[in-house]
């Protein structure tokens, strides 16, 4: 499976906050009131339940998203902000997706699913639900694969990622805690 | 020892064991319950006619205390009425805790009658704020919030409380400094400088041949007042001070420039523009300091010190960022500058430049065209006479418009914590409440409140709490019958087409209101009145005065840097224009 290097312009940033009311939507608003628009945005619980990990993928080139970066620092509930490079980063996302496919195609969306080691969800006379977890980029072919046979209706997570471990996982903490 | 006690008891109880001796408010249905054990606390609470009041008192309150100011009101729109004053002392960093009612846990998010999403709405205007839904959680919470409120960059910070959480009992426990930084493990501000920078900005200052020093508000905010003039003197180099830093330097000192920007004098712009080091001590290169950014003091190598990180680089990239405590900061570089003269450095001779300063200081000072006999009273002449005949250490507060910009122009601020006004956010309405927090912050200092007659029309029924709550302040009305500033901009830049900014020069009469509200008022319509007028009203203490100055309308502020352009092309009184090309 290609895995072509993803979009420079795509920063992800990995935010560790207090998993508390609220902190979603004072993260989302800064971006909001800053202008930047979010790519993709995942969250949930992290080790420590005290804590929650939000990862951002943002479509806007650096140097604006120092300011923003910082600005997001200075936000009470965030703990610690870490921008992955997603070249040295582990990068997987979750799709479903609902195909209309006529019960004598069915056999090519499931030769499609074995091929890119997808799960059957569920299979009715006229549609099959299939899903598929990966790198961002295997869920694009994926994606752009089912497209051709119809696709009804389509769900992904938004990425979630974690510094690779291999040689120096570079994993750049930003400095200057909030004030 | 554990008790219990309801949760509105914990709120008064916290608030007294953080040091609060005043709070500004206006109870209503849901903060209820907070309002019956404040009648057996120690604790003043001034009744407000307007909650918005409330707000702005406490910004005043702050501003020259230095301690945070405390509103508290009830929920729906006595929340919405602080969101203006909650975003004022968010632009201009005051350190500020409000307290909103909100109706019961149950009933949130039904609609419910005087329901509002207060922390949603205010959000985006607080450092930080928080819906409490157990009232074991208020004392932790209050802790958190004047923790939050005072240090690193101070803010407003807001506590939404529900009805029931206020009713229900809790058991007691006040926690520790360390159960509250324990409990924000995402907020620790830097305070320190980092020494490598500290090293670096000292070699700056030393090699700098033009360097300015360009004080903001944070210098205030730090206290470190003292610490800066020990740097000016040690390095003689010249200060300009911000609007939100007028009194951080003493204005009769011969290093001062006083104000750039928008409206600053002619000297203190090109000093910063022609300048080779720009030695920014807590100001946020605002838009209204920079011009055009593009353009604005292109030759000048800039160190940068902040306490919020996130200004570094914001809009000037500094070449010496230094995040940390501006008093901290400037006590490390004064002893890295000491440290490195001792070591047989010299400074670079600096002599040129303070002299071409001096000529620009001997060309350009502040001006305007005096009235002649019969003519239409003027604005500037009024607050000269005001300003010479006022008590010293009389604090100063202000509007926004024509009449704030002629206050931080024409007044010496010769001590810090006398200027109160609304910087970032320039919000009209905000000298009355603003004036009335100063007093009962500093009740042995003169409080003049300048306003304009438009700003004054925002909130002058606060001047009824003020007769009733006993704190006898003074507003000099400048009653030019417009909305001046605008007016000012439709003159130079709409071709004078005059849309909307007419008000009145009669109606309301400002005279009979004062005295309606149970104030002195006076009016003053000629250049003969004025002096007597004001030591009037500077004699009179046991209750509040109003004098309605009937000013010239068409008097503009001078000098102006019109919005979008360059600081080089700086926009003279018409008497001074001839002499342009002395500003090389």
């Amino acid at each position: 499976m290609s895995t072509t290097p993803s979009q420079p312009a795509h920063h992800i940033l990995s935010v560790l906050v207090q998993n508390r009311p609220g902190v979603l939507a004072r993260v989302a608003g800064l971006f909001a009131r800053r202008g930047y628009n979010i790519f993709s945005l995942a969250v949930a619980p992290t080790e420590d339940p005290n804590q929650s990990r939000i990862t951002i993928v943002v479509d806007v080139e650096s140097a604006p998203l120092e300011q923003v970066v910082k600005q997001l620092f200075k936000l009470v509930d965030v703990v610690k902000i870490s921008e992955l490079d997603p070249r040295r980063s582990v990068e997987r996302e979750l799709l479903m997706a609902t195909v209309r496919v006529p019960a004598e195609e069915r056999g090519q969306v499931v030769e499609l699913v074995n091929i890119f080691e997808g799960k059957i969800l569920a299979v009715g006379f006229e549609a099959i639900t299939v899903s598929l977890e990966g790198s961002p980029d295997k869920l694009d072919d994926f994606e752009e694969l089912l497209r051709g046979y119809g696709i009804v209706e389509l769900q992904r997570t938004g990425r979630v990622a974690l510094p690779k471990l291999d040689k120096e996982a570079r994993l750049r903490a930003v400095k200057g805690k909030a004030s | 020892m554990s008790q219990k006690i309801t949760g509105a008891q914990a709120l008064i109880r916290a608030l007294e064991l953080e040091g609060v001796d005043t709070i500004f408010g206006l109870p209503g249905g849901c903060i209820l319950p907070a309002y019956d054990p404040l009648l057996d606390s120690p604790i003043r609470h001034i009744r407000v006619r307007h909650d918005h009041g409330a707000g702005h008192m406490a910004e005043g309150y702050a501003h020259v205390t230095g301690r945070p100011g405390v509103a508290m009101v009830t929920s729906g729109p006595a929340a919405t009425n602080m969101v203006t004053p909650l975003c004022d002392a968010y632009m201009d960093s005051i350190p500020m805790v409000c307290i909103t009612g909100q109706v019961p846990t149950t009933a949130i998010g039904t609609d419910a009658f005087q329901e509002c999403d207060t922390v949603g709405i205010t959000r985006s205007v607080t450092k930080h704020n928080e819906l409490i839904m157990m009232a074991d959680d208020v004392p932790l919470m209050v802790r958190q919030a004047f923790h939050i409120a005072t240090t690193g960059r101070p803010g407003p910070v807001l506590l939404d409380l529900p009805k029931d959480v206020l009713q229900n009992s809790m058991t007691w426990h006040w926690p520790s400094d360390d159960e509250v930084l324990d409990s924000l493990p995402g907020y620790r501000p830097t305070q320190k400088g980092h020494p490598r920078m500290i090293k670096e900005a000292a070699r700056l200052i030393l090699e700098a041949r033009q360097p300015v020093l360009y004080v903001g508000g944070g210098v205030l905010k730090a206290r470190a007042a003292a610490a800066l003039r020990e740097l000016a003197e040690l390095i003689d180099t010249p200060v300009v001070t911000t609007l939100m830093a007028r009194g951080a330097f003493p204005d009769d000192h011969p290093l001062c420039l006083g104000m750039p920007g928008m409206h600053g004098n002619a000297t203190a712009i090109t000093a910063m523009q022609k300048s080779d080091l720009l030695i920014n001590l807590g100001a946020r290169f605002d838009d209204r300091i920079t011009g055009k950014v593009a353009t604005f003091a292109p030759d000048a190598k800039v160190i940068h010190v902040d306490i919020d990180p996130a200004e570094q680089g914001k809009v000037r990239r500094p070449d010496v960022p230094i995040v940390g405590d501006c008093r901290l900061v400037i006590e490390e570089i004064i002893k890295a500058i000491k440290d490195m003269l001792a070591a047989g450095e010299k400074q670079a001779d600096i002599a040129p430049w303070k002299s071409r300063v001096s000529g620009w200081r001997e060309q350009f000072p502040l001006h305007y065209s005096p009235s002649e006999p019969g003519d239409a009273l003027k604005p500037q002449y009024c607050l000269e006479q005001l300003r010479d005949n006022s008590p010293e250490g009389t604090i100063l507060c202000s509007g926004v418009g024509q009449h704030q910009m002629w206050s931080s122009q024409y007044w010496k601020f010769n001590e810090p914590y006398t200027w109160v006004n609304s910087g970032g956010l320039g919000t009209m309405g905000f000298s009355v409440p603003a004036a009335i927090g100063a007093k009962v912050g500093r009740p042995d200092r003169t409080v003049w409140a300048v306003d304009g007659d438009g700003c004054f029309q925002m909130t002058a029924q606060e001047l009824v709490t003020a007769s009733v709550e006993r704190i006898p302040v003074k507003v000099a009305v400048l009653n030019n019958s417009y909305l001046g500033m605008v007016r000012q901009w439709q003159e130079m830049f709409y071709e004078e087409r005059y849309s909307e900014v007419y008000l009145s020069p009669e109606l309301p009469d400002f005279v009979k209101w004062a005295e309606s509200m149970g104030c002195v008022g006076i009016r003053v319509e000629s250049p003969e009145e004025v002096q007597p007028a004001i030591e009037k009203a500077n004699s009179i203490d046991d209750r509040s005065v109003v004098v309605e100055f009937r000013v010239d309308a068409s008097e503009k502020v001078f000098p102006m840097v019109p919005a979008g352009f360059s600081n080089d092309d700086v926009l003279l009184h018409p008497d001074h224009s001839a002499k342009r090309e002395f500003l090389r």
